[in-house]
């Protein structure tokens, strides 16, 4: 079944090609035809997986450019990291995609919704599947466009389109980065195709500053995509989009893309230990950093934001600490866990038509499916076992525990603390507690079996599916994983440390347990807990002051450039160019002047002097023969005496 | 083939000037036969053409004035072929865009005609004299175009054009003149001249070789001789701006390819550095005064300034990726330069009456489909994969890593700016309310069949030459495989 993993891809691309091009009558079914499509693939990939399982690959390549010298071949492969992966984006993507049935039920732009949910599934699905840098660059950039389109669903607000500029745009400077590493690696081996990369680099062909340079350049293309620090900004503005579109984004598409790079260029990653620790490093501290953003805010979908960005710090941190195993499995369940989290949390909005956490509480009683599927989800990033979340954490933690740079670990720890307590407190005050609107919380109500089996369906993955990965079976993902990578490369297996395992529950533990306690149990009173740490809060309320600097340096900054050079090209440099005409018009003036006073002068005034000479000559011929003889005479003797005097 | 190929709108624009002038349908669908016919006779030349064979195909030769050694001489290769197929496409899609020209039809359709025997002329001759009357050949037609049936300050823009270009040429013909001369061959034979150029002195090719880059610089235009582009494309009718945006800058890029760096090797190394620079300083500055602008159609024209930075940093760069991409470049800013100013010129111009961005918005909805192409030319001209853009993008910055580093990660940043005006444009144009389309319109008609047959073939190919590009790497790969030989064999022998 592997060698049609490429069916995977072309199922979604040929749904929106006939979204784009079907007349009337199929474009009004565009919903059902892209999710069959999508379900379709779903399919083909669990078969893909369960023969990759079993040890079969797959890979095709032909020739696609040709410069110069230089073949530039495009082809697909399927191992174990892309046939899991494969699976994850199908399934929560026909999850968003069943979702959203109806949730964007009557939407102005129903249709094309679907079209662009197709297109994002397959630009997702292709950068899984191809086997070299340029077509993950092409698809990594087609994912972009397609978040674009779906941030700024809603264009008509300009926050949204603003929103889906900014995701555009800090994305991209990530993506200069990461092809200006692809160029390095080009220029030093001719070649853009991993296999061909990884043997290379790990034959010495590379010397270790090539490496590190091309890792922390593509990495830079990692930090842009996976909304690490600094370029983490774009994501929590993407909420503008829909919730289900949120769900994907975060989950499976776009974010994912830049897990999976590191994980992919593992190989090449692996050798630089600079390289490493840079990754760890960003990933730590984006994963504490972002954690503490995430326990002020009050819309629910910017602690779910928020909290993707510090659990995809987690997964570079694992990355980082050498463990691919850790990295890619973290990557795995938060894709259910936060999927369902957010498809709760579209559940929820739809219900009750806010997003602010202060203005819900007491719908538990009302929305029990929503509410409990919610929660396994919570418990599961919080990592209580035996849920997914726990034993990927767990794996992440304890690679950092053994890495060269335990400080990291510690940091995880405090972070694993602070997404325990700010999930728990997002639960609470949402689904607990008294109805503190009481209007929208009495019409709240469940809506349907298209937005409850989603929720279903992920909640049993994100409970159950960390025991792939679980120590009671033999850490059976560990094993296929590593298949992922070329003989040779270095894997960081770290032992298993009861220590680490009995913090990280402590940590979760007491996060739940003092958020619970604060908001369910009331020991202290919200007001006065902003009143205690009222800088603090403003700090972490305006997400540090980090949009506001970017707004000020690079976008005003930018845009204050193309007015300087507007103007310095209108007034300088076309004013050189206007000025020469002028002086070419002056010049030409002068010469008319000139050509009037002196040239046509000299030529009326030869006339003149002829005229002039005539007049005197006239006085001449005065018409005596003898006056005629004395001039004569005078004239010979005039001559004869010049041509004695020659002599 | 080539002169039939070359002679036929020339004929055409005769016999248009022969009926009368009140026959408008006759007139337009005379010009449409014609040139339709035009795009015929290059897709043959296309069909027939043996692809991977070096050297130029289709020659035709003839003695015109032995006295001085001038030959009629034509022949084409990969690139101008290619070119070519531009050409003869673009035109016939400007005249079909021109049929909403009511005034003095009959004369407006004999100057573009008598343009594109111009324009074809320049792409397939061989000898310098020859190429030089092609060339001046082009300035009239679209210098009476730009100042008859352009905007409100068309007489500056024209004049400016034609004195600007027109400097240019002349300084061009003092080059070419210099390296009749300076060789002594007693021939304007191009080939025979690549031949004896490189053996020339190395300060006397660096001089000739100053000529031909103030010449082809302001064509093309490079940074600081940009600025008759703007003025030029904004005030020339669709048509015009389709074929100036489309076709008559890659005059300029091809005069580097065809005639300065073939023919001066040892001077091109010398004047690589300086090229790739302005080349760089061209994509930035022409992106950052693309995004000051407040006119849609004059921030279109500043981002061709941008894009043709890419190509002359690919052409400086001198490695066959770095060429490919650049000719790439100038395919694939053919025809999406034309697309953005037919849907900016006529698409929406033509139902809103007006191009300034403060006024515009909400298009998306009140044109769904104009809407969408146009949003499909922004991401291809911002270089979205997938699109031609990219592809030529990618392999100029590819080839032109090895020799430029430092300047090729400036040039990057290009991206983000690109990508930044782009979208800003995007949001403005399309983004939106109905309401926040100024100026009390009622509804507007969506793009309309003629106009969707100017804009389909044009995205057609580009989304296929972006999603493919094979082919026409593969078309033009010999003549870049031999202009880098040339260029390194004389570099070789001029170091020793």
């Amino acid at each position: 079944m592997a060698q049609w993993a490429w069916l995977v891809a072309l199922f979604p691309l040929l749904a929106f090609a006939l979204m784009e091009v079907a007349p009337g009558r199929l474009r009004l079914r565009r919903d059902t035809l892209g999710t069959v499509a999508v379900a379709a693939s779903f399919v083909v990939s669990l078969a893909v997986l369960v023969d990759v399982w079993a040890g079969a690959r797959a890979a095709a390549s032909w020739q696609w450019a040709q410069v110069g010298p230089v073949q530039i071949p495009m082809g697909w492969q399927v191992d174990p990291l892309s046939a899991v992966m494969l699976v994850v984006v199908n399934l929560v993507s026909l999850m968003v995609h069943v979702f959203s049935l109806s949730y964007m039920e009557g939407d102005v732009r129903y249709g094309r919704y679907y079209a662009i949910l197709s297109l994002f599934t397959f630009s997702m699905l292709g950068l899984l599947l191809v086997d070299n840098f340029l077509g993950l660059f092409i698809f990594w950039e087609l994912v972009g466009l397609c978040s674009f389109v779906l941030i700024g669903h809603w264009y008509e607000e300009k926050a949204n389109s603003n929103a889906a500029m900014k995701a555009f745009l800090t994305t991209r400077v990530g993506d200069v980065a990461m092809l200006i590493g692809i160029l390095v690696l080009f220029a030093h081996l001719g070649t853009l195709k991993y296999g061909d990369i990884w043997s290379a680099a790990q034959s010495g062909q590379l010397s270790l500053d090539v490496i590190t340079t091309a890792s922390l350049l593509l990495f830079g293309g990692a930090i842009g995509k996976s909304a690490q620090f600094p370029l983490h900004v774009w994501l929590p503005d993407a909420m503008a989009g829909p919730t289900p579109v949120s769900a994907l984004i975060h989950a499976a598409t776009m974010v994912a893309a830049g897990v999976y790079l590191v994980a992919r260029a593992f190989p090449l990653f692996s050798l630089s230990p600079t390289a490493l620790y840079w990754v760890a490093v960003t990933g730590g501290f984006t994963a504490i950093f972002a954690a503490t953003i995430a326990v002020v805010q009050d819309d629910i979908k910017k602690v779910l934001a928020y909290s993707t960005i510090s659990q995809l710090g987690y997964m570079f941190l694992g990355l980082g600490a050498g463990s691919l195993v850790a990295g890619s499995f973290h990557l795995v369940t938060q894709a259910f866990f936060k999927s369902l989290l957010f498809l709760a949390a579209g559940s929820v909005i739809h219900a009750v038509h806010t997003q602010n956490l202060h203005e819900m509480g007491g719908l538990y009683p009302r929305m029990k499916w929503t509410a409990w599927t919610w929660m396994i989800g919570a418990l599961s990033m919080a990592g209580i076992p035996p849920l997914a979340g726990f034993w990927s954490k767990d794996e992440v933690l304890l690679a950092a525990y053994r890495s060269p740079y335990p400080i990291l670990f510690w940091l995880a720890l405090v972070a694993a603390f602070l997404t325990a307590f700010y999930i728990t407190r997002a639960t609470w005050l949402a689904f607990f507690g008294t109805a503190r609107d009481e209007q929208r919380a009495r019409h709240a109500h469940e809506s349907g079996w298209r937005m409850q089996l989603p929720l279903g369906v992920l909640a049993l993955l994100a409970a159950g599916a960390g025991l792939l990965g679980a120590s009671w079976f033999g850490h059976p993902f560990t094993h296929f994983i590593a298949g992922s990578v070329p003989a040779g490369t270095h894997l960081a297996e770290p032992e298993p440390a009861g220590l680490v395992q009995g913090l990280a529950l402590l940590a979760a533990v007491a996060g739940i347990a003092v958020a619970g306690g604060i908001y369910g149990g009331g020991w202290v009173s919200r007001a006065s807990l902003i009143r205690a740490g009222r800088p603090l809060y403003v700090l972490l309320k305006r997400k540090y002051f980090v949009d506001e600097l970017y707004g000020w340096v690079f976008v005003k900054g930018t845009v204050a450039l193309s007015w300087l050079t507007g103007a310095f090209d209108r007034y300088i440099v076309d004013g050189i160019v206007n000025a020469v005409g002028w002086l070419g018009v002056q010049l030409a003036y002068a010469t008319g002047d000139f050509d009037q006073a002196v040239i046509d002068g000299a030529v009326n005034g030869v006339g003149q002097a002829v005229e002039g000479g005539g007049r005197l000559l006239r006085r001449a011929q005065t018409g005596y023969v003898s006056t005629y003889l004395v001039t004569l005479a005078t004239a010979v003797v005039a001559v004869l005496i010049l041509l004695v005097l020659r002599r | 083939m080539l002169t039939t190929l070359v002679f036929l709108p020339l004929v055409g624009s005769l016999i248009l000037l022969l009926l009368p002038k009140d026959r408008h349908v006759w007139l337009r669908g005379i010009a449409t036969a014609v040139s339709a016919v035009e795009v015929l006779i290059s897709l043959l030349l296309l069909a027939r053409f043996v692809p991977g064979q070096a050297g130029m195909q289709f020659v035709e030769r003839a003695s015109w004035i032995p006295s001085i050694g001038v030959q009629y001489y034509l022949g084409v290769d990969g690139v101008s072929l290619a070119l070519v197929l531009v050409t003869s496409l673009v035109t016939l899609l400007a005249t079909i865009t021109s049929y909403s020209i009511q005034q003095q039809v009959k004369e407006f359709y004999a100057l573009l005609l008598l343009l594109e025997t111009g324009m074809l002329g320049v792409f397939v001759a061989l000898d310098y004299v020859l190429f030089y009357v092609f060339w001046e050949l082009v300035l009239v037609p679209m210098y009476f175009i730009i100042g008859i049936w352009g905007g409100p300050r068309r007489q500056y823009a024209a004049l400016k054009f034609f004195l600007y270009t027109l400097a240019g040429s002349v300084i061009m013909l003092v080059g070419i003149l210099a390296l009749y001369f300076g060789t002594g061959l007693g021939t304007f034979d191009m080939l025979a001249l690549q031949q004896a150029g490189p053996r020339l002195a190395g300060s006397l090719q660096w001089w000739i070789f100053l000529a031909f880059f103030l010449g082809f610089a302001v064509k093309v235009p490079i940074f600081p001789f940009h600025t008759w582009l703007p003025d030029a494309h904004v005030e020339a009718p669709t048509g015009g701006s389709m074929i100036l945006a489309g076709v008559l800058l890659k005059m300029g890029a091809y005069g580097f390819y065809r005639i300065a760096l073939p023919t001066l090797p040892q001077a091109a190394h010398q004047w690589m550095l300086p090229l790739a620079t302005l080349g760089v300083i061209s994509i930035l500055y022409g992106a950052l005064a693309a995004m000051a602008q407040k006119d849609l159609k004059k921030m279109v024209a500043y981002s061709s300034i941008s894009h043709m930075g890419f190509v002359t940093l690919g052409l400086a760069a001198l490695t066959p990726a770095s060429i490919s991409g650049a000719v790439f470049v100038m395919i694939s800013h053919g025809l999406i330069s034309p697309l953005m100013f037919f849907l900016v010129g006529t698409v929406f111009y033509e139902r809103l009456h007006t191009r300034m961005l403060d006024e515009l918005g909400g298009l998306f909805d009140l044109m769904p489909l104009a809407g969408v192409i146009f949003a499909f030319g922004i991401f291809a001209n911002l270089g979205l994969p997938g699109l031609s853009g990219f592809i030529g993008e990618f392999f100029t910055l590819l080839g032109s890593f090895s020799t430029f580093q430092t300047l090729v990660i400036v040039s990057s940043l290009g991206l983000v700016l690109t990508a930044a005006y782009h979208l800003w444009m995007m949001q403005r144009v399309l983004m939106g309310r109905a309401e926040d389309l100024g100026g009390g319109h009622g509804p507007l008609a969506d793009i309309s069949r003629r106009e969707l047959v100017v804009a389909v073939p044009l995205m057609i190919l580009v989304l296929v030459l972006g999603v493919y590009p094979g082919p026409l790497l593969h078309l033009m790969n010999p003549a870049v495989l031999h202009l880098q030989n040339v260029v390194q064999v004389a570099s070789r022998w001029g170091g020793m």
